[in-house]
């Protein structure tokens, strides 16, 4: 069936005001540390509503993007709970890394990030007309993964001890989707015959 | 090893300073060569000329300067009993530092065709890790090959990097996909091999 592209089961991508996206990514920050430390290597850090402002509005300049980077909100009561994107740097090679973030913790676990990665990865094949979608994952977040590979992407391999968290050292998880593989799953549903 | 061993002296060749007068000029010269560049990254190979590349160097020690993420050097001969000159080989670099985990990429890349193949990457790779693990202290050592480049993989591995990630197809060139290699060693794996030596 084909139908909008940016919109799932449970969720869909939009566009928001830098001022929403800046107070809800600054806020998630403050409120939990462990979501920090799941979405990125960087020293968990506390910046403010303006800083944040500054950085999404500057992003949000340029053309071509260097960053295609969705708002996700749920269909059920509209409400904004985390944000997906992919990095834009996708020529010459048709590859672009991809990440998500779901902000609050009561959100996790419902399906929400597998059904906003489906509208990315989506976005990547359909639309970016990419070759294959990477992304980093860390050891210590399962929930990730295991939803990454619901959504179709493969484990290609782990850089050993990379991560240094609470005097642990944990392994970086890289998977990868190729255009092949997500034809095989998605074709169906997605594509116009 | 102690502090006595000169830190950027190999044998042959040793780790200097950009020279922002002489090597744009050389460099440039390089960007001609498809394979040289395209050992360097993942971007368009593109010819530069001089001034392009008088600034990169400019925009480079301004980032080793004020972010600390990066250490670059450029790889001269040294002098000999036959010639006094000291050739600009190529460069090297411990880029995308990552202190809070003790994590760094490596780079090496030698310019002119003749000049590969010929034991200059491996000396520059012996002083660049010793550099990286015991001068920035750092925790392991990291570098993404192309799987068509398998000078560069052997070297790699004949220094004990491991391959710990294959993104498959991610290297498109010439028309036929390549997988993008990435291969580690550990800084224990290194103090290891050096108590062989």
């Amino acid at each position: 069936m084909y139908n909008n592209l940016f919109e799932g089961e449970l969720v869909r991508l939009t566009a928001e005001e830098p001022e929403a996206m800046a107070k809800a990514y600054s806020a998630w920050a403050a409120a939990d540390s462990e979501y920090q430390r799941m979405l990125d290597t960087s020293a968990a850090s506390l910046f403010s509503v303006k800083k944040w402002k500054e950085w999404l509005e500057k992003d949000l300049e340029k053309d071509p993007p260097t960053f295609y980077g969705f708002c996700i909100r749920t269909l059920a009561d509209d409400r904004l709970i985390g944000f997906v994107g992919l990095d834009g740097n996708v020529v010459p090679h048709g590859e672009a890394f991809v990440g998500i973030g779901i902000g609050d913790r009561k959100d996790w676990s419902r399906g929400y990030g597998t059904d906003a990665m489906r509208l990315a990865l989506r976005y990547a094949f359909m639309e970016l007309n990419l070759r294959r979608v990477s992304l980093n994952a860390f050891e210590y977040n399962p929930r990730g993964l295991r939803s990454y590979e619901k959504a179709g992407f493969r484990h290609e391999g782990r850089q050993r001890q990379y991560l240094k968290r609470d005097g642990k050292r944990w392994d970086l998880v890289y998977m990868g989707i190729l255009r092949e593989e997500w034809m095989e799953m998605y074709q169906n549903e997605y594509t116009r015959t | 090893m102690d502090i006595t061993q000169q830190l950027f002296e190999g044998q042959r060749l040793r780790l200097a300073p950009i020279d922002h007068e002489k090597d744009p000029e050389i460099a440039a010269r390089w960007t001609y060569d498809p394979a040289y560049l395209r050992s360097l990254g993942l971007g368009a190979a593109r010819p530069l000329t001089a001034a392009q590349i008088k600034k990169k160097y400019e925009a480079l020690e301004k980032q080793m300067e004020e972010s600390r993420d990066l250490f670059h050097f450029a790889l001269r001969t040294r002098p000999t009993d036959e010639s006094q000159e000291s050739r600009l080989l190529g460069f090297a670099s411990v880029t995308w530092i990552e202190w809070p985990h003790g994590n760094g990429y490596l780079q090496i890349a030698i310019g002119e065709r003749q000049d590969r193949g010929k034991g200059y990457g491996s000396e520059a790779l012996r002083l660049l890790l010793r550099y990286g693990f015991a001068e920035l202290n750092l925790f392991r050592l990291s570098v993404v090959i192309g799987s068509e480049n398998q000078a560069a993989l052997h070297l790699f591995q004949k220094f004990g990097f491991v391959e710990e990630v294959r993104r498959r197809k991610a290297l498109l060139r010439d028309g036929q996909t390549y997988d993008l290699v990435h291969l580690g060693l550990l800084s224990q794996e290194w103090m290891e091999g050096q108590s062989h030596v």
